[in-house]
């Protein structure tokens, strides 16, 4: 199975990558009226068969990144500016039209929590059909069909018993690769995950990790990751982007940036994973590394005035506080926001 | 199975707790069906001795009501002491009358109040919804007794409607096209009133469970699939509000019932409810209970229908039924 | 109705001021273990002694009384704090269902709690929507706290929270318990905060213990399958299942 085959590719350079997004800028606005940036200036490229791991904890804006690609934000958000390039497509000034032939057809999004995604009133089958029928033109018994084998790639047993239950029915995990199987029922270029082990035990998080894994060797798909945990992008991820508040804070390969960043934050937040189990009992029962101060909330200050992690630095020099940093190329690959690294590689 | 069963035993239970307790009222209200008689001078105390005895005045309760049962085995529903007849046939010329009205009425309420209260809800916050809302609100607060006299005035007025009964003078001789429009015309009035009476209970009650399931998370993970505006509202947003709409349906059905009783009085409509009233003012202890019956028969069959609807509906109530 | 075994033959201890992690798979019956020891759920056979007391022998209302002595923290703090209150409520709130003390004393009491668990006076009179997921947390153990218990489960507390964030809650719970001397029954899916906890860790499997020991003999050296098997799956323990095979 060809990625793209009986798709119309005129518009796209098989050298320019994927996914474009530059400059993104997304607010919310509060019942009260008042504004706040939930995004702002949010550049990355995605290459074809990548995948890109998104690091961001609660408030990073990561949920509405996800959101943003596909103009699904809820009633108060707003896209301010940018632009987001799919395929050769700007998502961002296409027609509700196209938009809607996009979604699930080339640019397929998971959601956060499996329990909740899925229409508690419809068998599975049914559902995973209607993506399909939402952009193939078949007969019934063919979009029948057509979701029986997509359940098959990812429930390798059971599979007639699953694809007549309703979802209240199935355990966490099957509900989690139903959801799997929604998206890639109809081999899209891309697929968006949002956090979606985070509610797993973590060997159902393992097999849905193995599951991914498969489906992205053999459909050759290109991915987007979004969690909060580092440790599930270790070995699975091929860049890493990291988000805090709203902005990029550092991005590069997964094998630099998790193992040697750059970012004052991202170190942080690497050194407060509960210790290996390995060597979990060196330093029993101490103090866990944390990052002092709390999370900043929904409300962002507004740009340029400061970094927004400098509170909580531990590297915090007098220019954060008065200027927001840009990101600074330290390799051609990895960059971070930081200006500690100003005067390195220009 | 098990399920249905259950639920036609309840409603027989109902029935029979219904029948007796309206028994109970009827014969403790004071006075009865002779009173009248007793005030006319003319009529001798023997005369009225031997009536009470011929009409079972004079038993006691638990006979009365056990020789009632008896006869209901047999298919008899009592005797009326007004009409001299049974009551049988009496009520059921009525029923049909009042299930006409009230057929019509909840087709047409559910039929307007549904895309209304979609509609709004779709366009929740917005001003064309906060328009909406006035206009039910203001229609909430206007008592069915109100509207039913408006009405009449304004048909009384105007003359474009009959202001009251089933059908006009010589209808026997008209064709069945005409019969037909005769019958619409003279039914426009009631049906109004019940319409207008339910119609913004309805459409709020649809509105909000419409607009919680459009908050949904699942609605939204739909919508990035791809899947058509038209599917999501229909195909999963009104599924999902499927659940305590059809409840409401089946509530709908009692409110607007016990609404038809006052519209028929007030618009002259053949139905249940003037018979009943008659039978009440005149202590036609049978009569009495054979409309309510009646009524009774009626809401249950709709709840009955809602509880139906709902096992097809709702798949969880399916695995948890069937679990038992 | 069929009937489902939940828990089966299960037989541990807690000793003071300890802390034994409960680990399994979903559906082990960690969470139903919970809700017994709280005497939230009743149990079908066997029995509970907690404080030299055997609770399964009492009725109801001597239950009651052992109540305050075993709280618990839930995995949710946005379903488990009252959305309507305000954290000063949230935390009084026990205390005012006991009808121990007068309102003042309440109030101090609550401020004096919320403050130990990091959360300053002022933000107090705010309600949980106002709080980060950390927060709430926090707000939920100084309620479990103010009846001053001596046993509090901890029912997958940390679970819903992020990284860094769980790293300070632990924290929080390490310094409560030296302090205030109490015992924790930690139940968690996390191996790996398990072991950082734990002075012993029981692994369940379908409603029985089938490993129990000292933290780091049962994670050094795991005897059955599935603690195997857990050990195998925590992130961090290299996901080496994931890693490619030689091309």
């Amino acid at each position: 199975m060809v990625t793209g085959a009986g798709r119309d590719l005129s518009r796209f350079d098989p050298m320019a990558p994927l996914l474009d997004v530059q400059n993104l800028h997304v607010s919310y606005t509060a019942r009260t009226g008042q504004c706040s940036t939930a995004l702002a200036n949010v550049s990355f490229a995605l290459q074809p068969g990548e995948t890109l791991g998104v690091l961001g904890e609660s408030g990073s804006g990561k949920s509405t990144l996800a959101a943003a690609l596909l103009r699904l934000l809820p009633g108060n958000g707003r896209i301010e500016r940018g632009a987001v390039h799919f395929e050769g497509q700007d998502l961002l000034r296409a027609a509700p039209r196209e938009l809607e032939k996009t979604r699930g057809d080339r640019l397929a999004l998971i959601f956060q929590e499996p329990s909740l995604a899925l229409h508690p009133a419809i068998r599975v089958a049914e559902q995973i059909g209607d993506v399909i029928a939402a952009h193939k033109s078949l007969g019934r018994r063919a979009v029948r069909e057509q979701a029986r084998q997509i359940l098959a790639a990812v429930f390798s047993t059971e599979t007639d018993r699953i694809a007549n239950s309703y979802p209240h029915q199935l355990s966490g995990g099957q509900r989690a690769r139903v959801l799997i199987a929604q998206a890639i029922s109809c081999e899209p270029s891309l697929i968006v995950a949002d956090e979606p082990t985070a509610s797993l035990d973590p060997e159902t998080q393992q097999e849905i990790l193995s599951l991914f894994w498969d489906l992205r060797q053999k459909f050759n798909l290109s991915m987007i990751w979004i969690t909060h945990n580092p440790l599930l992008l270790e070995g699975f991820a091929d860049r890493v982007l990291v988000l805090y508040a709203g902005r990029v804070v550092e991005t590069g390969p997964a094998s630099n940036v998790l193992s040697s960043p750059r970012h004052p934050y991202t170190q942080a937040l690497l050194r407060c994973l509960p210790p290996r189990i390995e060597d979990s009992f060196a330093n029993h029962k101490e103090y866990l590394p944390v990052i002092p101060g709390e999370t900043l909330g929904s409300l962002a200050a507004s740009e340029g005035c400061h970094c927004l992690f400098e509170p909580r630095c531990v590297e915090r020099m007098a220019i954060c506080a008065e200027r927001e940093p840009e990101m600074v190329q330290l390799s051609s690959t990895h960059g971070a926001s930081c200006f500690k690294h100003v005067d390195e590689w220009t | 199975m098990n399920y249905f069963l259950r639920r036609l035993l309840q409603g027989a239970l109902l029935l029979i707790g219904v029948s007796f307790l309206t028994f109970l009222f009827s014969t403790l209200a004071p006075g009865n069906y002779l009173d009248e008689m007793r005030l006319n001078p003319q009529i001798s105390s023997a005369t009225l001795a031997a009536l009470r005895s011929q009409y079972q005045l004079d038993r006691p309760l638990p006979i009365r009501y056990a020789r009632w049962m008896n006869s209901i085995a047999h298919g008899e529903l009592g005797y009326s002491f007004a009409y001299n007849s049974p009551v049988a046939p009496l009520v059921w010329v009525r029923a049909r009358n009042t299930l006409l009205l009230t057929t019509t009425a909840t087709l047409l309420v559910w039929g307007l109040a549904l895309p209304l209260g979609i509609w709004s809800a779709e366009r929740r916050g917005r001003l064309s919804d906060r328009a909406l809302s006035s206009a039910t609100a203001g229609l909430l607060v206007i008592p069915d007794l109100v509207l039913g006299l408006g009405l009449l005035i304004l048909t009384a007025r105007s003359g474009w409607f009959p202001t009251g009964g089933l059908v006009s003078v010589g209808f026997e001789n008209l064709s069945p096209i005409r019969k037909l429009s005769d019958l619409v015309m003279h039914m426009a009035l009631p049906v109004t009133a019940l319409v207008l009476s339910a119609l913004p209970i309805l459409i709020r009650h649809i509105r909000a469970a419409m607009a919680e399931v459009l908050d949904a998370s699942y609605l939204r993970a739909a919508a990035a699939h791809g899947i058509a505006h038209r599917k999501l509202l229909y195909g999963y947003a009104l599924r999902a509000a499927a659940n305590p709409l059809i409840a409401l349906f089946g509530f709908s059905v009692g409110t607007l019932l016990s609404g038809s009783l006052l519209v028929e009085i007030i618009m002259s409509w053949p139905g249940i409810g003037p018979l009943l009233l008659e039978a009440i003012l005149a202590r036609d202890l049978y009569v009495v209970i054979g409309g309510v019956l009646f009524s009774t028969v009626f809401l249950v069959a709709g709840n009955f229908l809602a509880d139906v609807l709902l096992y097809w509906a709702d798949p969880r109530i399916r695995t948890m039924a069937g679990a038992r | 109705m069929r009937e489902v075994l939940a828990l089966a033959g299960v037989t541990f201890s807690i000793f003071s001021r300890t802390t034994l992690a409960v680990v399994g798979p979903s559906g082990s019956g960690k969470s139903t273990l919970a809700s017994c020891l709280a005497c939230l759920e009743p149990v079908s056979s066997g029995k509970i002694w907690f404080a030299q007391t055997e609770v399964t022998a009492m009725d109801a209302g001597q239950q009651c009384a052992i109540r305050p002595s075993i709280q618990m923290v839930f995995q949710d703090p946005a379903s488990s704090l009252n959305p309507r209150m305000s954290a000063l409520e949230l935390v009084s709130e026990p205390l005012k269902i006991q009808d121990r003390f007068d309102k003042r004393e309440r109030s101090d009491r609550a401020y004096d709690l919320l403050e130990r668990v990091g959360l300053p006076r002022e933000k107090a009179a705010q309600r949980p929507d106002e709080f980060s997921g950390g927060q709430r947390q926090r707000i939920a153990i100084a309620r479990a706290l103010v009846l001053e218990p001596k046993l509090v489960i901890l029912d997958e507390a940390l679970s819903a929270l992020d990284c860094s964030v769980q790293a300070q809650v632990a924290n929080l719970l390490m310094d409560l318990q030296a302090s205030l001397g109490l015992t924790y029954l930690f139940i968690t899916h996390d191996l790996a905060m398990a072991a950082h906890l734990a002075d012993e860790i029981a692994v369940m499997e379908r409603g029985r213990i089938v490993e129990t020991g000292a933290a780091r003999s049962v994670v050094d050296s795991p005897q059955h399958a599935v603690t195997r098997r857990l050990l195998l799956a925590a992130p961090g323990v290299r996901n080496s299942a994931l890693e490619p095979q030689a091309v």
